[in-house]
């Protein structure tokens, strides 16, 4: 017996139409105003990246990338920015060198040691506060425990890098090793392995996907810092390929110096130092993604 | 499981799935409505797929006014995928499609102009976990009211009253109006809920497993207050708790998960439609039977 | 050795068995040293650029809160530099504020899930332009166009009231307060925007349908339940944002205008803290040096004392949110 399944004319037929309108209205223009805050954002990347390509690309060549840095008032076509990528690769590795394993270490001690233990809860929230630190502030500290003692140097302004990228690599660090699950900890520690071998042969190899990114987006940053070189390393214009002594010089310092130049040539280099930079800085970003796709295994 | 299989066999299949549905569910009536008899929802053939997920497969089936109607049956039969069709709330699934007619009051529930916000003032639903906003209990049952456009702060406090009267809470707050909703204790948190819900004055109320994250007392207070409801408003309650529906439901609906081992599918589809009394004492489906006598899931 | 020592299995006489865990000890200290290092490099930070600034600090006394910079006459009152830091940072967050809580809603409630990413990849990347790129870019190509528009502006609002004090004047420069707050934003908007939607995405769906099934609309169900919930942390991301801000320097050196007064006009040439320390430094000696330095130690502090608010604000409006 199946139900006789007419819909009975009601009494009242009900509307089941719109809200009124200034309701709808209101979570219309809502929607609208959300979407146009993502579109001005658009703006000025759009414009920065399509004059950064622009001007930069008509000048970059070999001889721009390898060439030594001219006094500004030179034209485009003379002399390029090799000395300043040199050094830029020079100094940021010797302050990837510094600060992630030192990074790493204090993760390590926040995460696998200090536990909920104040002193651990502390190191973490100063750390977090230390990556608000200004990158000036850094290279003010640098100079006077450093550079004035030991003169310009790579070294001055690594130090000064390193301890930009400190906290920020004790941060994303932290995060991967407490996605690593207990169970492999206890698994370790059940064949009799002492507390450093567990971390050094189990947890890091299973965070280290995430502990990889997580610095290469630190370097990424490091690249394209000027204000902690600016006091530490002086300037050269040519190629120093010592980075622990003698004065040197960076991308962005030569890019910071270019900027108030009132000559052509000079803020052409000025733009062709900017891309290569920008190519680096993106080169970076994207090994980080690509390593957090790869190795990420805890992330989900 | 092999009791499906027999079904199965023999039916002519629409699509893969239809076939899967087994024989027409089995709907009887009782010689008496409990309510006034009008019929609220007219639902014929409706099935809803999560992407490519069929839930559930050509449910047909009417509630009737002022009566509460149970919907049991085990995990996964669909029975709560149903509730939200009901109130159009499966739309904030990404993916989820609903096909086949479901008519309220004898509109169309997924017209082409129909706004699911109109239809969620008129068919209002109570959370299985009690979701009292982060505001005072006055603001929590004055929300649905102030979007609807009330703003005269008389006709507000009486709307909160009488709502809170109505959900048997009045008394336990009307001296802490101010205070924080998500302070109260899980059976007040709930019929905090419901205060909320009628405080808009649905034609409706849905329950998805209203008493089931609370306490023994507080599920019998608000099993009291669904008797107290019944004479207002429509309920239709889903619950896991078979002595629930004998408790508070006119009219219950068994749902089943029936799978197809050939093509290692499952769908949740109706299997009996009846009196409270008649599911309860003489089921006529055996599916009904063994669910009914515990001896299912 | 009589003691008895976990590491070493009873009953065995392997060589292995006499290696004391001098490893595990010895690790544990460094990975201690390490984490101490943070607290011991804040630590030096504050006590050696204090120092450095020592005799600003005693030759200007209560001075340094003058607007009288002037080295030549032995006159550091760093005023207009204060000043000039709250002044950007503040335009920087009015600009800034709006969008990335914009852009942070738009990804928690109405995109979809695939749309979602993209989104968030091109707002990365305004972190990815270095601040010194926008900086040559501000003052190479958008400080020269800005300058016609805020002549215009500046000419249309003469003698309106409000409007004339913050966009008027005769001193228009496309290097002003306005254009380092500018792009201050710019670059300060992933952050807060990646940190409040963190929180946003914390409220709980169930509230989220409580609200629709009460027939809210989109916009309704945003204002009565993700924002109460959501505001605590919010306003520590801007917060956050707002500490970035103030230490901002290459950018803000680049396009500031260098000039260092205090006027209402924002379309002004002026000048803040990192900027001038930035510019100057290289040329500074004795008090002027040191009070350089000293507006570094009055950055430090400052941008210490924010983000401590900003994260214990941040900290806090989780747990409320876990809790509750």
């Amino acid at each position: 017996m199946t139900v006789a399944a007419q819909p009975q004319a009601h009494p009242q037929k009900v509307s089941l139409r719109e809200p009124p309108s200034w309701r709808r209205t209101k979570n219309q223009l809502m929607t609208v105003l959300m979407v146009l805050a993502f579109v001005v954002t658009l703006v000025p990347l759009g414009f920065v990246l399509v004059t950064v390509i622009a001007k930069g690309a008509s000048i970059i060549s070999w001889s721009f990338l390898t060439s030594s840095i001219p006094p500004p008032v030179l034209p485009a076509n003379v002399g390029g920015m090799g000395p300043a990528i040199v050094g830029t690769l020079e100094i940021t590795a010797l302050a990837t060198v510094i600060a992630v394993p030192l990074g790493i270490l204090g993760a390590i001690y926040i995460n696998e040691y200090g536990g909920k233990g104040f002193l651990a809860q502390v190191v973490r929230f100063m750390s977090d506060v230390m990556t608000g630190v200004p990158s000036i502030i850094m290279g003010l500290f640098i100079f006077t425990l450093w550079t004035l003692r030991f003169q310009y140097s790579g070294l001055g302004g690594a130090l000064a890098l390193a301890c930009l990228m400190l906290p920020v690599v004790i941060r994303s660090s932290e995060e991967m090793l407490k996605l690593v699950p207990d169970s492999l900890r206890e698994g370790s520690y059940a064949l009799g392995a002492t507390k450093a071998r567990v971390t050094v042969t189990v947890v890091l190899p299973a965070a280290v996907g995430g502990i990889v990114s997580g610095a290469l987006l630190a370097v990424a940053r490091a690249t394209g810092e000027t204000a902690p070189l600016l006091f530490t390393i002086g300037i050269v214009t040519s190629v120093n390929a010592n980075v622990f002594s003698g004065s040197n010089t960076s991308l962005p310092s030569q890019i910071f110096l270019n900027a108030t130049q009132p000559y052509d040539g000079a803020q052409a280099r000025g733009w062709g130092a900017a891309l290569t930079l920008v190519v680096i800085a993106f080169i970076f970003m994207i090994a980080a993604r690509l390593v957090t796709a790869r190795f990420a295994r805890y992330q989900r | 499981m092999e009791q499906s299989e027999q079904n199965v066999a023999g039916q002519t299949g629409k699509k893969a799935t239809a076939s899967m549905r087994g024989p027409e569910p089995l709907v009887r009536h009782p010689a008496e409505p409990a309510g006034t008899g009008n019929l609220i929802f007219d639902v014929r053939d409706m099935s809803v797929w999560y992407g490519g997920f069929q839930a559930v497969t050509d449910v047909t089936l009417p509630i009737y006014e002022n009566e509460i109607t149970a919907f049991i049956g085990s995990s996964g039969s669909g029975k709560s995928t149903v509730l939200r069709a009901f109130n159009r709330m499966n739309d904030l699934v990404p993916g989820a499609r609903v096909a086949g007619e479901m008519y309220y009051r004898g509109a169309n529930l997924y017209g082409a102009d129909v706004s699911p916000i109109a239809v969620r003032r008129r068919i209002g639903m109570v959370f299985q976990k009690p979701n009292p906003f982060p505001k005072s209990i006055y603001d929590n049952v004055a929300y649905g009211p102030r979007i609807n456009g009330e703003r005269n702060r008389h006709r507000l406090d009486e709307i909160v009253e009488r709502s809170l009267r109505g959900a048997a809470l009045w008394d336990e707050v009307k001296n802490r109006l101010k205070t924080s909703g998500l302070a109260l204790s899980g059976g007040q948190a709930q019929r905090l809920c419901i205060a909320r819900t009628i405080a808009v004055e649905p034609d409706v109320v849905l329950m998805d497993e209203p008493a089931s994250a609370l306490d023994p007392i507080s599920t019998g207070a608000i099993e009291d207050l669904m008797h107290e409801l019944k004479s207002r408003f429509t309920i239709v309650i889903v619950t896991h708790n078979m002595q629930q529906a004998t408790r508070v439901s006119d009219r219950t609906a068994f749902f089943y998960v029936l799978t197809d081992s050939a093509s290692d599918t499952r769908t949740g589809v109706l299997v009996e439609y009846a009196s409270t009394k008649q599911i309860f004492e003489d089921p006529q489906d055996s599916r009904t039977q063994a669910y009914v006598t515990g001896r299912m899931g | 050795m009589t003691q008895v020592d976990p590491a070493i299995p009873a009953g065995s006489t392997s060589p292995l068995a006499h290696r004391r865990p001098l490893g595990d000890r010895g690790f544990a200290l460094l990975a201690l040293a390490s984490g101490l290092l943070v607290l011991v490099v804040l630590a030096l930070i504050a006590i050696s650029t204090s120092q450095q600034a020592a005799s600003w600090f005693s030759a200007e006394g209560l001075k340094i809160f003058t607007n009288n910079w002037n080295p030549a006459a032995n006159q550091f009152g760093a005023l207009a530099f204060i000043y000039g830091t709250a002044i950007t940072a503040v335009i920087a967050l009015v600009l800034a504020v709006p969008v990335s809580i914009g852009i942070a809603l738009l990804l928690t409630e109405v995109v979809q899930p695939r749309l979602a990413r993209p989104i968030v990849y091109v707002v990365d990347l305004l972190a990815v332009v270095p601040s010194v790129v926008w900086g040559l870019w501000g003052i190479l190509v958008f400080a020269p166009w800005a300058q016609h528009v805020y002549s215009s502006i500046a000419s249309g609002v003469n003698g309106i009231p409000v409007l004339s004090f913050l966009f008027g004047g005769q001193n228009i420069s496309g290097a002003s307060f306005f254009t380092a707050g500018l792009i201050l934003a710019f670059m300060i908007t992933p952050i807060v925007t990646s940190l409040s939607r963190e929180v946003i995405a914390t409220t709980p769906s169930i509230d989220k349908q409580g609200a629709y099934a009460l027939g809210a609309t989109r916009w309704e169900m945003i204002s009565g339940v993700v924002w109460p919930h959501s505001k605590g942390g919010v306003v520590g991301a801007v917060l956050l944002g707002l500490g970035r801000a103030m230490g901002e320097t290459i950018a803000a050196a680049l396009v500031i205008g260098s000039s260092a007064t205090i006027t209402s006009h924002l379309f002004a040439p002026g000048y803040n803290m990192p900027a001038v320390i930035a510019n100057q430094f290289g040329e500074s000696y004795g008090v002027f040096r040191a009070g350089l330095m000293g507006m570094g130690v009055l950055l430090f502090a400052f941008t210490i004392i924010v983000n401590i608010i900003a994260r214990g604000v941040v900290e806090r409006s989780a747990r409320r949110a876990r809790g509750a």
